[in-house]
């Protein structure tokens, strides 16, 4: 502890929260959330969207919304921070994590659809 | 950032260092950190979208979540991400007192959050919806559990700073620390997005 102090003395002080929050933006953040997060629930809760397709859409359409809510208005992320590498990093993580997992489920679907049947693989061979 | 450097001919190295006061680079780390994490997540969610269908004959999302339960917690972890806000606002201003209450109200929240959960897993359990029981409820009980895990380990790290502001008050250290935990506390809260979203909203409509 004494030797962070120590240097906190020394150096000039740092702008360390480059992130002011206010009220006002916690709050619009917040009120977002809860109706991005109220509308989903209502939907599967309630059964309003027949078509599985559209469902599922719906419901990763207001997660998306909701993410981007949570990061601009709770992690203050904008293309500013930290001379924009914050930005840079996350679009990085957004393209590995999409690969990662739409690679996945696509990989793994045609490996199930394909895949003999055991009784078929018996007869084969 | 910018420092004057001065080049003469055929030299390859900066005569004086770049000044890097204490702590100057530890939000892009642990920034960087944040989205390292978000790859352990991808890689959960994509094990639990690939085998998150075979139930082996056991029961599937539709008999054992109960949304009410999870819309509580969603709601807990909503409310402990504003009360974390505002506790940063109190620190921005410096009011230490300010600070530790909505600390305290925050970590109170991610109780709360906890304890759900935790009667939640305890109720599949009783049901005999085990993690060895089939694929689908192995990847659930790791994605969620491992969501659960950093919560937990986000309130020791909360509580340890409500002690480190009681006894040193909002120094420099201590207020960098209250950044890396604001941030650490909504990345957690986007991640529930993800579950709530994948996992029980997705099962359940299935």
């Amino acid at each position: 502890m004494s030797h962070n102090d120590h240097h906190a003395h020394d150096l000039p002080e740092l702008d360390e929260t480059p992130y002011h929050g206010t009220y006002k933006g916690y709050i619009i953040g917040f009120v977002l959330s809860v109706i991005l997060t109220a509308i989903p629930f209502a939907i599967v809760m309630g059964d309003l969207i027949a078509n599985p397709v559209w469902n599922v859409l719906a419901l990763i359409g207001f997660a998306v919304a909701q993410i981007i809510v949570h990061m601009v208005y709770f992690l203050h992320m904008n293309g500013k921070a930290e001379g924009g590498w914050n930005l840079l990093a996350f679009g990085f993580t957004v393209i590995i994590v999409m690969i990662a997992i739409s690679g996945s489920i696509w990989v793994m679907y045609h490996l199930n659809t394909n895949m003999m049947p055991s009784h078929e693989m018996e007869a084969a061979f | 950032m910018d420092h004057a450097v001065t080049y003469k001919n055929n030299q390859f190295y900066l005569e004086k260092d770049i000044p890097h006061p204490a702590g100057s680079s530890t939000m892009l780390g642990f920034w960087l950190y944040l989205m390292s994490d978000c790859l352990i997540f991808a890689i959960l969610f994509a094990v639990y979208a690939v085998v998150g269908g075979n139930y082996a004959a056991g029961p599937g999302p539709k008999d054992l979540f109960d949304l009410n339960l999870v819309a509580l917690n969603t709601a807990m972890l909503l409310f402990s991400s504003i009360t974390y806000g505002f506790a940063m606002i109190a620190t921005q201003r410096r009011n230490v007192k300010g600070t530790l209450i909505w600390l305290g109200i925050t970590g109170l929240f991610g109780l709360a959050f906890l304890a759900i959960e935790l009667y939640e897993f305890h109720h599949l359990i009783h049901l005999g919806a085990v993690p060895q029981r089939s694929a689908f409820l192995s990847a659930f009980f790791t994605l969620v559990g491992t969501h659960g895990l950093h919560v937990t380990f986000g309130i020791i790290w909360l509580v340890t700073l409500m002690f480190q502001v009681g006894k040193h008050g909002l120094i420099a250290a201590n207020r960098r620390r209250l950044m890396c935990l604001s941030m650490f506390w909504h990345f957690l809260d986007v991640i529930w997005i993800g579950v709530f979203t994948f996992v029980y909203l997705i099962g359940a409509s299935q």
